[in-house]
């Protein structure tokens, strides 16, 4: 009943939601979402310039993204322009700088749509093999360095004066990120990309009492959206990226209805 | 001048300046701190305090000078402000394994050394900012550090909050031994145990026992004769009196034979 292309999708889209899930609890954490817009933004560069110099388009889309991120960190340091100044001007023009080099590619037919909002039915066991293996690559970094990467977002100057490496850990998520973005660009495009990063961790907060827990249940919600909108879309015919946002986004508001006696914390922070 | 025995010398800061964006933001510092000694710095705000703190932290490295730290140095810090945002849950217990792996009986003994066992499970932006702040002098001295670096601790604490954590910080070093920098967020107060005052004014503007800080022309013209009459030392209870209305008065006046400050001017 299933074609074999829905089983790979759903293999496929499951493995990415793993990976997706813990690593955007510190996008959520860390307030790197517009900057994971950014990089995954620059991923359509990253396409066009593989392309153009004929490498693998997985490694070259993660080189232009950690390039991206490496720009703005010395963008940073000049201290002029605020990082939401920078991040919007790096966002766009790449992206725009993308969209104008594919269309000088005309030696090659590019499914502009499919990189753009991804094409996941698309997938082959290639790709599916790229996806778990970086996927356990990263997720095996990512437990391996949680303990700094955590103190570090916490608070980066109490992480150093312990003994631990923040500015370390701060390029390391950039590049998990940049290779997150790479592997699931194919999956739900540029456009969407953030999309499983953030959601599913903004809906495990309200559910977990630890971060190692709300990474559990990011992963497990992303998990459950890429499955509720593969079989939405092929019951109603819609576009299987989208709709595996869009089941992400119907969990998120779900969740908002969970009684806030079941809430752990209450909104507001110490400090002045 | 101090009749405490000291240990081995855990950090010396020579001649140490941090220049920012062409800014001098201190210049010239010299500190050292031992095991078992309790360093203040004061002055007002921008004077340099928070920059020399990270210095000795390593956080800022010196753009001029040297520091140089005991090899295999243990740090806890307790940092003026932490926000914690609202999405990243972290109970009590989870903080306090934050930069190292400890046993629950280890986070339950440090947790009640300050008061705060029961704190356990409570989500750290449930806490009041006393309750915060004991979480976080736990969360550092769970590490057993050579070298504690408290900067303004007793910030945003009431004054019976305050009372106790500078018992606290008095127990620590006569328990561990650890040395102490701390940043004063008031300038007229000093803990008693202080040995050394450092009155930071972009430079070091004067330095001693907290007594004779408070009676050098230095500290006076930087602070005012006002400022030496509130200065408040923190005595602790047993070694000292109090005068009858209450305020509190240094060890190092006039009530102790002090050979190198003559104590006129004791308020």
């Amino acid at each position: 009943m299933l074609g074999d292309f829905f089983s790979r999708a759903l293999v496929a889209g499951v493995g990415l939601a793993a990976v997706t899930g813990p690593l955007g609890c510190f996008v959520v954490w860390r307030r790197m979402a517009y900057f994971g817009d950014t990089m995954a933004h620059s991923a359509l560069l990253g396409v066009a310039i593989s392309i153009l110099l004929s490498i693998n388009m997985t490694l070259g889309v993660f080189a232009v993204a950690a390039l991206v991120a490496g720009a703005l960190l010395l963008l940073q340091r000049q201290n002029t322009l605020s990082t939401d100044a920078l991040l919007g001007i790096l966002s766009h023009s790449s992206l725009a700088v993308g969209l104008v080099l594919v269309g000088f590619l005309t030696q090659v037919r590019i499914d502009l749509m499919g990189f753009l909002f991804g094409d996941i039915l698309a997938v082959s066991m290639e790709d599916i093999f790229i996806i778990y293996g970086g996927g356990v690559a990263i997720l095996v970094i990512l437990a391996l360095n949680w303990r700094p990467l955590l103190a570090a977002t916490v608070s980066p100057e109490l992480a150093e004066a312990e003994g631990l490496k923040p500015e370390v850990s701060r390029i390391l998520l950039m590049l998990l990120m940049a290779s997150v973005i790479a592997i699931a660009m194919k999956l739900v495009g540029v456009l969407l990309i953030t999309s499983l990063l953030i959601i599913p961790a903004a809906t495990a907060r309200r559910l977990s009492a630890t971060p190692e827990i709300m990474a559990l249940v990011a992963a497990i919600l992303g998990a459950v959206s890429v499955i509720g909108g593969l079989y939405g879309s092929l019951t109603w015919d819609t576009a299987s990226g989208p709709s595996i946002v869009v089941a992400a986004l119907l969990i998120f508001l779900v969740s908002l209805t969970v009684p806030t006696a079941r809430l752990f914390g209450r909104r507001e922070s110490h400090g002045a | 001048m101090d009749m405490r025995m000291k240990g081995e010398t855990l950090i010396t800061l020579t001649n140490a300046s941090v220049k920012s964006g062409g800014r001098v933001l201190v210049e010239g510092v010299d500190l050292s701190i031992a095991r078992g000694e309790i360093v203040t710095l004061i002055g007002p705000n921008g004077s340099g305090k928070s920059t020399t703190a990270k210095m000795a932290t390593g956080v800022l490295k010196p753009s001029t000078g040297t520091v140089s730290r005991k090899p295999g140095l243990k740090i806890g810090y307790v940092p003026q402000k932490l926000s914690i945002d609202w999405t990243l849950p972290l109970t009590v217990e989870r903080l306090m394994t934050l930069t190292g792996h400890f046993s629950r009986p280890e986070i339950e003994n440090a947790l009640a050394a300050v008061g705060a066992g029961r704190l356990l499970h409570a989500a750290v932006q449930e806490l009041s900012g006393g309750e915060f702040q004991r979480v976080l002098f736990a969360r550092a001295m769970i590490r057993k550090p050579d070298l504690l670096v408290l900067d303004e601790p007793v910030q945003g604490v009431d004054f019976s909050g305050e009372v106790a954590l500078y018992e606290l910080v008095r127990q620590i070093r006569d328990t561990t031994q650890a040395g102490i920098l701390m940043i004063s967020h008031d300038l007229h107060v000093v803990m008693a145990e202080t040995d050394t005052v450092i009155c930071l004014n972009g430079h070091v503007c004067c330095r001693g026992t907290p007594a004779a800080v408070k009676r050098s022309p230095e500290y006076l013209a930087l602070f005012g004769t006002r400022a030496a009459e509130t200065l408040a030392i923190y005595e602790h209870h047993h070694d000292h009196e109090h005068h009858e209305d209450g305020c509190v008065v240094g060890k190092g006046g006039t009530h102790e034979h002090h050979h190198d400050h003559a104590g006129h001017s004791h308020g």
